[in-house]
C-alpha cells in the first residue's frame, strides 16, 4: 500500500518534469500549425525575402525583410550600448567596488530588472523621445535609436547578473597569482580575470541580446512602427515582436493574415531558441 | 610618454564606475520621474473608482483587480507545477537524456519572446480549448511564462538542503517521499516562495502574453468569473498612451506609478521573507 | 555450559561496484547477537560501503552495484525486505553529528512519528526512553523545545543514537561516529554503546584502533575492499594471524 502511494507519487513527479518539455514542443507545434498554414496560399520565399508588410492591401503583401532588419537594427543598436555599458558595470561590480557599494549597486540592477517593460517603454516614449528629436532635428522622436537605447537598458540587467556571476567564479588562486607577480589589479583584471570568465561573457551577451529581439511592448511603444526597410537608424522602424502584437488584434481567425503572424511567431522562435542553445552550450563549458 | 600601469589602472577603473552610473542614473531617474508625476495623480478617488469619460477621467480600480486577479490565476497554475517539476530534477532525476531534455527545455522556456507566449495562449488556451479570452487563459499563459523562473530557484533552493538531511531521514526508514515533505520542502520553503513572488511579480507586469488571451481595453464592470475579460494595469498604461487621444499625462504616470509601486511591493516582500529565513536558518 | 551465540547478520561473498571501481571484494562474515563488532581498516578500504550495505542506505548511491546475500535473523534483505524495513530494524549513527534542524523533541519523535505515531502520550514517552538510552535525558531534559542544533558536539552526536533508537532497532551501525568529538564526549558516547549492548547488535566503524580494542568484542580489519580477519579483539591486537593486520594495529601505515 504504501509503496504503491510512493511509486504513484513519483510517477506524478515525473510527469510535472516531463511537462517543460512538453510545453516547448506544444508551442513549437502550436506556431508552427498555424504558421506554415500561411504558405498554402502565399509563397515562402516572398516570405522571408519579401520587402513589403502591407497586410490589408489587395494582393497583401507579407514580405517580413522590413520587420526582420527592424527588429536587427534596433537589436544591434541595443547592443552596441548595452553590452559594453553592462560590462563596465560587472566588472565594477565584482571587481572593484567595496562591498557596501557593491550590494547597493546589485541592489539597483535588480530594481531595473524588475521595472515593466512597459512601464521603460512609457517613460522611453515622454522623455527620451523628445530629446532624440530635438537632438536630431527630426519629424519624431519615435524611431530605430530611441528603441535601441530603451532596449539597452532593459538588456542591462540580464547582462550584468550572468556577467557578473562569471567574473565572481574565477578561482581567487588566478588573481593572487597575478597580483604576486607585480601586475596591477586592473591587469589582472583584463589579462587574468576576463580571460578565464570568458564563455560566461559571451553567454551574458548571447542572453542579451535574445531579451532585446523578444521585447515587445516598450519596442512598439518607441519605434514609430513604421513597417519599412531602415536606412539609418534616425528613421522609425517596426519589429517582428510589434507587428504581431500591433496587428493580431485586428485579424480574423484563420485568414492569412493571422497565419502570417503566427509564422513571425514561429520564425521568432527559431531565432530564441538557436540563442539559447548557443549560451546553455557556452555557459555548460564555463562550468566545467 | 609612457603611462605608467598604476596610472592606466586608475584611468580605466574611472571609465569603469562612469559606465555604472550611465547604467544606473537613469534607474534612479525614472523611478524619481515617476514619483513626482504619478503622485499627483494619486488620490482615494484614483485608486477605487472606475475610469471615465472614455478613460480621461477617473480611476484605475478595475485595471488593478483585473491584475490582481491575473497573478492569483498565475500562481495557483505555475507553483505547484514549477514545484513539482523542480523536485523531479534534484530529488529523482537521474543524469541521463530525460534529465538533460528537460534542463533544455527550460532554458528555453525562458527564453521564449513574450509576445509568442501570447500567440500560443491564444492558439492553445482561447481557441483551442474554448476559454475565451479570459482571466484563466490569461493566467495560464502567464503561468507557462514565469514556470523557468520558479523552477529555477525552487531547484536552487532545493539543492542547498543538506544531503545529510536526506539520508539522516532515510537511514531511519522514512520513505522518499516523506523525507522530502517532512525534511526537503520545510527547509527550502523560503527559497521557493522567493523565487515564485519574483516571478509572479513579472507576471504582473506583463503586457504581451495577455494582450491577445485576457486583457480588456475598457470593461464597465468588474470581471464576475474566471471566464470573463479583465482589465489589466500594464495594458491599460498601453491603452491610455497609445490608443486614447488627449489623456492627461498625469494619469497616465499615476497607472504607471501603480503597477511600479505593485511589483516592487511584491519584491519587497519577497526580499523580507528571504531575509527571516536565512536569520533563523540554522545549517 | 555456553550457548552458541545466535547470529544476528550474516554475509555471503558480497561485492560492491560503484560504477566500475570495486570498493568490496567477497567479504563474508557473521555478527552475533548483542556483540559489538569493531570495523577498522585505513582510509578507501571498504568500511562505511560496508556499513551502508547493512541497511541498504547504499541503495541511495547512484551506479551502485551490490551482488552477494546480507540475512538478517536469516532473511535477505535485499531479495525479500524493501529497504524502508531494513533501515526501520538496522538503525544508523554517522560521523558527523546530524541533528535535523527541529527541536530536541522533534528529532528524537521524527522517525516515530513518519513510521504513523501521533499519540502525544506515547511519543513522550519513546522520547525520554530514547534520551536516557543516550545518556543524554540528564542534560537536556528541561529544554527539550529547544533546537537540537544548539548542543555541543558530544551532545549532537548522543541525540543522533537516541534518534536512531527511537525507531526502535534491533541493529545499529556508527560510522566513525567519534571522528569530530573530544575524549570527553567520546567516553560518554562510548560508555552508551556498553550500556545499549544489552539489547542491540552494534557495528562500530572507526578510524581509531585504540576505541575499536576498548569497545569491540570482535574486531574486523579491512583493506582495498577485503576483508582481511575478524576475531577477537583480544587476538586481533596481540596476535593477529595477518602479517598485514599487525602492520595496522601496530602503527605502521594506515
Amino acid at each position: 500500500m504504501k509503496r504503491q502511494v510512493e511509486s504513484a507519487i513519483e510517477k506524478f513527479i515525473l510527469l510535472n518534469g516531463v511537462a517543460c518539455i512538453f510545453f516547448v514542443v506544444l508551442i513549437f507545434l502550436f506556431l508552427a500549425r498555424e504558421g506554415l498554414a500561411l504558405f498554402k496560399t502565399f509563397s515562402p520565399l516572398d516570405f522571408l525575402a519579401g520587402t513589403r508588410w502591407y497586410p490589408i492591401s489587395t494582393p497583401p503583401k507579407y514580405g517580413i525583410l522590413p520587420l526582420f532588419l527592424g527588429s536587427l537594427i534596433v537589436t544591434l543598436g541595443a547592443t552596441v550600448i548595452s553590452v559594453p555599458l553592462g560590462m563596465a558595470c560587472a566588472i565594477f561590480i565584482g571587481e572593484i567596488a567595496p562591498r557596501w557599494l557593491r550590494e547597493i549597486l546589485k541592489a539597483g540592477v535588480e530594481l531595473l530588472a524588475a521595472i515593466p517593460s512597459i512601464v521603460i517603454g512609457f517613460i522611453g516614449m515622454m522623455t527620451l523621445a523628445p530629446w532624440v528629436k530635438y537632438l536630431f532635428h527630426l519629424p519624431t522622436g519615435l524611431t530605430a535609436l530611441s528603441g535601441a537605447i530603451t532596449l539597452a537598458f532593459m538588456a542591462v540587467p540580464t547582462i550584468v547578473s550572468i556577467m557578473e556571476d562569471a567574473i565572481t567564479a574565477v578561482p581567487k588562486s588566478y588573481r593572487a597569482g597575478s597580483l604576486a607577480l607585480g601586475a596591477t589589479h586592473w591587469q589582472t583584471i583584463y589579462r587574468v580575470v576576463l580571460p578565464a570568465a570568458s564563455s560566461g561573457i559571451v553567454a551574458a551577451v548571447m542572453l542579451g541580446i535574445g531579451r532585446v529581439i523578444g521585447e515587445t511592448m516598450a519596442v512598439m511603444m518607441i519605434t514609430g512602427n513604421a513597417a519599412v526597410i531602415p536606412t539609418t537608424i534616425l528613421e522609425p522602424v517596426r519589429t517582428m515582436t510589434a507587428t504581431i502584437a500591433a496587428e493580431m488584434g485586428e485579424t480574423v481567425q484563420g485568414s492569412e493574415h493571422y497565419f502570417a503572424l503566427f509564422a513571425i511567431g514561429l520564425v521568432l522562435f527559431v531565432i530564441s531558441f538557436l540563442i539559447n542553445m548557443t549560451a546553455g552550450a557556452f555557459l555548460h563549458r564555463e562550468r566545467k | 610618454m609612457k603611462i605608467s600601469p598604476q596610472a592606466k589602472e586608475k584611468i580605466a577603473f574611472l571609465v569603469l564606475g562612469i559606465a555604472t552610473c550611465l547604467v544606473l542614473i537613469p534607474v534612479f531617474v525614472i523611478i524619481f520621474i515617476l514619483m513626482e508625476k504619478g503622485a499627483q495623480a494619486i488620490s482615494w478617488e484614483f485608486l477605487t473608482a472606475k475610469p471615465r469619460m472614455g478613460m480621461r477621467a477617473g480611476g484605475i480600480f478595475p485595471a488593478i483587480v483585473g491584475t490582481v486577479y491575473l497573478v492569483l490565476g498565475t500562481v495557483t497554475a505555475a507553483l505547484p507545477l514549477g514545484l513539482f517539476a523542480a523536485i523531479y530534477l534534484v530529488e529523482y532525476a537521474k543524469g541521463n537524456w530525460l534529465t538533460r531534455m528537460v534542463e533544455v527545455a527550460i532554458v528555453n522556456l525562458a527564453g521564449v519572446p513574450s509576445v509568442v507566449y501570447g500567440l500560443f495562449g491564444m492558439g492553445l488556451f482561447v481557441i483551442f480549448m474554448k476559454l475565451g479570452t479570459s482571466i484563466l487563459a490569461g493566467s495560464l499563459t502567464l503561468a507557462i511564462m514565469i514556470l523557468p523562473v520558479i523552477i529555477t530557484a525552487s531547484r536552487e533552493a532545493l539543492s542547498t538542503v543538506p544531503q545529510s538531511f536526506r539520508e539522516v531521514s532515510r537511514a531511519l526508514g522514512v520513505s522518499k517521499w516523506q523525507t522530502i515533505w517532512h525534511v526537503v520542502l520545510p527547509n527550502a520553503i523560503s527559497g521557493i516562495l522567493t523565487g515564485t513572488i519574483l516571478g509572479v511579480s513579472r507576471a504582473a507586469g506583463e503586457t504581451a502574453p495577455i494582450l491577445f488571451t485576457a486583457a480588456a481595453f475598457y470593461l464597465p464592470k468588474l470581471p464576475q468569473s474566471i471566464f470573463d475579460q479583465c482589465m489589466a494595469l500594464p495594458y491599460h498604461l498601453y491603452v491610455l498612451s497609445t490608443q486614447v487621444p488627449n489623456v492627461n499625462p498625469k494619469i497616465q504616470y499615476g497607472t504607471a506609478l501603480v503597477l511600479v509601486g505593485l511589483v516592487f511591493f511584491t519584491n519587497l516582500v519577497a526580499i523580507i521573507i528571504r531575509a527571516r529565513f536565512r536569520a533563523r536558518k540554522q545549517w | 555450559m555456553v550457548s552458541e551465540p545466535l547470529l544476528k547478520i550474516e554475509v555471503k561473498s558480497l561485492n560492491v561496484h560503484y560504477g566500475s571501481l570495486q570498493v568490496l571484494k567477497d567479504v563474508t562474515l557473521s555478527v552475533n547477537k548483542n556483540e559489538i563488532l569493531g570495523v577498522i581498516g585505513p582510509a578507501n578500504s571498504g568500511k562505511t560501503s560496508f556499513l551502508r550495505v547493512l541497511n541498504r542506505l547504499i541503495d541511495l548511491t547512484p551506479d551502485v552495484r551490490v551482488r552477494g546475500e546480507v540475512h538478517l535473523d536469516g532473511i535477505n534483505i535485499y531479495a525479500k525486505m524493501n529497504a524502508e524495513e531494513v533501515r526501520k530494524r538496522v538503525g544508523m549513527v554517522f560521523a558527523l553529528p546530524q541533528p535535523l534542524p527541529l527541536s530536541i523533541f522533534d528529532n528524537v519523535a521524527y522517525g516515530p512519528r513518519r513510521h504513523g505515531l501521533h499519540h502525544a502520550g506515547k511519543l513522550a514517552e519513546i522520547v525520554e526512553k530514547s534520551l536516557k538510552a543516550a545518556f543524554l535525558w540528564d542534560e537536556v531534559k528541561d529544554r527539550l523545545s529547544t533546537s537540537g542544533m544548539q548542543l555541543s558536539g558530544g551532545q549532537q552526536q548522543r541525540l543522533c543514537i537516541a534518534r536512531t533508537l527511537a525507531v526502535e532497532p534491533e541493529v545499529i551501525l556508527y560510522d566513525e561516529p567519534c571522528s569530530g568529538l573530544d575524549p570527553i564526549s567520546t567516553a560518554k558516547v562510548e560508555a552508551a554503546m556498553f550500556e545499549l549492548k544489552k539489547r542491540y547488535t552494534q557495528i562500530l566503524v572507526t578510524n581509531n584502533v585504540k576505541q575499536a580494542a576498548r569497545v569491540g568484542d570482535r574486531v574486523a580489519f579491512f583493506l582495498m575492499g577485503e576483508l582481511v580477519e575478524i576475531d577477537q579483539a583480544g587476538r586481533i591486537f596481540t596476535a593477529p594471524r595477518d602479517k598485514r593486520t599487525d602492520d595496522y594495529v601496530t602503527g605502521r601505515f594506515g
